[in-house]
């Protein structure tokens, strides 16, 4: 086989392109027959890295940029061979061996279509959503390479993008939008379709059915761009405040090599951190405040209520006094609700509880209308769409639940707000969830705990702070 | 020392129950070591798997067919919790080689106590991988294990592949579909070893191959009681 003179039995070099540019693969990632592979790689189409480099007093992956010792390791030596390392830090997409290079495609890049009114999304966007959506289409227009979109929970934010990917596609650029959860990607991929009918799009996700990752626009977890090289013109970055991309230094490393040369970063967050605060202060990264909810009402403010006994029931599994109190009296006993609660354990605890004391009031009619989640559920999706279709009424969960997911008309509570891992961004995206629908604009958003803590007094006062931005008063 | 499966470093905690023997090395940390759950409470003594009576259903059928029934017992240490599982995939499938060592200690001391009866008159062997396996992974977790303890290992046991197989089963008498080939003949008792025990039907081709060929007596001891 000839593949410079393409023949019948080859496919064309555009195919492999497509397949490869813009990715840095393992051998094993590239599904080409060894005689095939060798002859790309003889024609420098596949260029080899060195896959772990070894620094000064450490190692680092080259492919999720692992620095730390406790995250290598060796294999067992085989008679006459040297000792091999391995990255123990993404070994769940594939073992990165030292002995193994990785591989990028340096034959001819893809030209990607440039399509003409890509858009086919008719909805109207507020005044709030076309100011931040001018703001992006103009740093697509200039390469300005990064951008922050501060936008409240139940701003809309995935409309405002609309504009300035339909403004890269028109330009032939690819686009990925790389967010931390895998719900949210397959909760992006058919609203996304719909927005951009006539442009291939893909989702890519531990254990999705597409793998190829070839598609002009990509909707990803963070994890998958450890697969990309200098692929995207336009990368979104979703929650970039939310674990783990906040937390594993692999992934900005991912997302940073995953870049064009030439490219526009737009970074998404309803509650920035500390260090993305000082940057939009000192003016070192460009910016934009959306401040209003797409319905135009203001963001829930949460009331906090404390109660001594709270620990000592939470620790015995029982039903809080103060939770059965706000309960009879809630003002709109219709609505869901979403209750949230500090560790997995209490989630599962809590749930025959409740069920059996909700029984007796009267709250629930039968076991199925209550149910718990949690990260390690293996049923949380179908947990999610059943509590979606209201065939669950309350739902107990971890702070899984507390962001990327909308449910329309929902009260909120938290059982022990003062907990640690109830940090303040993690408080104001869970009072987040509370007045999505146009339909019912507020809710209840309820702080149970047994002493404040700084996160809750600054949650509540960064919501207040954010209505007043928003013309609320 | 951070733990093996979480990362977090690991502060060792002294307290009165300890303070005599902190030179013991932890690769887990408390919180995942505790997800780590021991097989407790009574067992069928032939197989290990829980069980109210002395010898479970499955293991009084084997006793029925004595010819096929190799092995004299079985006994593992860990259930096939979904932590255990998660562990096992990290460890085998993403071959994660270094994660296998969270278990030696569990593994020589359980060993030191039940195998004690043998008086290290025995052999250990570890099940084989196939070579492709083995050229994928990097290791053989089972040798792996074998080598957490205190008897000589030999690899024994070579995987037939596929093709070969079937043209040796026309004269192979001992089973019709038995996976191993004996490479020496051994004299002494013969522990095998390996990561999890299901059906015991891959231990039982083993230990038959071992006993056809002289092996006076063939004992399993595996990690997991799937
Ligand atoms: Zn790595
Ligand atoms: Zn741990
Ligand atoms: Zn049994």
């Amino acid at each position: 086989m000839d593949i410079k003179n393409t023949s019948h039995d080859s496919p064309p070099l555009e195919i492999y392109a497509r397949q490869f540019s813009g990715k840095l693969l393992l051998r094993t990632e590239i599904l080409l027959d060894e005689n095939t592979f060798q002859q790309l790689l003889s024609l420098h189409l596949f260029t080899p890295v060195q896959s772990i480099k070894r620094k000064k007093f450490t190692y680092q992956c080259q492919r999720c940029g692992n620095q730390k010792r406790s995250l290598f390791a060796t294999l067992p030596r085989t008679s006459g061979k040297k000792i091999l390392h391995y990255c123990r830090n993404c070994i769940e997409m594939g073992r990165v061996i030292d002995s193994e290079p990785l591989y990028y495609w340096t034959g001819k890049p893809v030209k990607w279509l440039e399509h003409e009114a890509p858009c086919t999304w008719d909805g109207q966007l507020t005044a709030a959503q076309q100011r931040a959506a001018d703001h992006i289409v103009n740093a697509v227009n200039n390469h300005q390479q990064e951008l922050l979109i501060w936008a409240v929970c139940g701003a809309g934010k995935t409309e405002m993008l609309f504009p300035g990917m339909a403004t890269a596609l028109s330009a032939g650029k690819r686009i990925c939008i790389a967010t931390p959860r895998a719900d949210v990607v397959r909760e992006l991929m058919p609203r996304l379709q719909k927005a951009f009918q006539h442009v291939p799009v893909q989702g890519l996700y531990g254990g999705s059915k597409d793998r190829a990752g070839t598609a002009q626009i990509i909707i990803a977890t963070t994890h998958q761009l450890l697969r990309y090289r200098e692929a995207f013109d336009l990368l979104i970055i979703d929650e970039i405040d939310a674990f783990p991309f906040h937390a594993d230094a692999s992934l900005p490393f991912a997302a940073n090599r995953a870049k064009a040369p030439q490219h526009t970063t737009i970074y998404l967050t309803a509650t920035p951190r500390q260090e993305q605060r000082r940057q939009m202060v000192g003016n070192k990264l460009p910016h934009i405040f959306v401040p209003i909810r797409f319905h135009g009402h203001p963001l829930p403010v949460p009331t906090m209520k404390m109660s001594f006994s709270l620990k000592k029931e939470l620790q015995k599994s029982e039903v809080p006094l103060a939770l059965m109190k706000w309960l009879k009296n809630r003002k709109h006993q219709t609505r869901q609700l979403l209750i949230f609660v500090p560790t997995i354990q209490l989630a599962d605890n809590m749930r025959d509880q409740l069920f059996v004391r909700f029984r007796k009031e009267g709250l629930i009619k039968s076991t199925n209308e209550l149910a718990a989640v949690h990260a390690q559920d293996p049923d949380r999706t179908e947990k999610v769409q059943a509590f979606r279709k209201k065939d669950i009424l309350i739902m107990i969960t971890t702070t899984i639940l507390e962001r990327g997911v909308t449910f329309p008309s929902v009260d909120v509570v938290i059982l022990d707000a003062g907990h640690e891992v109830f940090d303040e961004a993690a408080l104001v995206q869970i009072a987040g969830r509370a007045g999505r629908s146009p339909d019912d604009p507020t809710g209840e958003v309820v702080f149970f705990h047994d002493g404040r803590t700084d996160a809750m007094v600054e949650a509540v006062d960064s919501i207040r702070l954010m209505n007043k931005r928003g013309g609320f008063h | 020392m951070n733990c093996l499966w979480c990362d977090r470093q690991i502060i060792p905690e002294i307290n009165w129950e300890n303070i005599f023997m902190l030179a013991k090395p932890k690769s887990l940390c408390g919180e995942c070591e505790g997800k780590l759950e021991y097989l407790q409470g009574s067992r069928c003594k032939k197989c290990s798997r829980l069980s109210e009576e002395a010898v479970c259903l499955d293991c009084k059928w084997w006793n029925e067919h004595a010819e096929r029934d190799s092995i004299a017992f079985n006994y593992s240490i860990f259930n096939y919790n979904s932590f255990m599982q998660d562990m096992i995939a990290k460890w085998k499938y993403r071959g994660d080689y270094v994660l296998g060592t969270a278990f030696k200690l569990d593994l020589f001391q359980v060993f030191s106590k039940r195998f004690a009866f043998l008086k290290n008159e025995a052999l250990l062997v570890p099940i084989p991988l196939s070579e492709e396996r083995l050229r994928e992974r990097g290791f053989n977790q089972a040798k792996m294990l074998a080598e957490f303890l205190p008897l000589p290992c030999e690899e024994l046991l070579t995987r037939i592949h596929g093709e070969k197989q079937s043209k040796k089963t026309r004269t192979a008498r001992i089973s019709t579909n038995n996976p191993f080939k004996l490479t020496k003949t051994v004299n002494k008792s013969v522990i095998l070893v390996d990561d999890i025990y299901t059906t015991g039907t891959t231990l039982r081709h083993a230990g038959s191959l071992l006993k056809a060929h002289g092996c006076p007596e063939v004992y399993a001891f595996t990690l997991i009681r799937g």
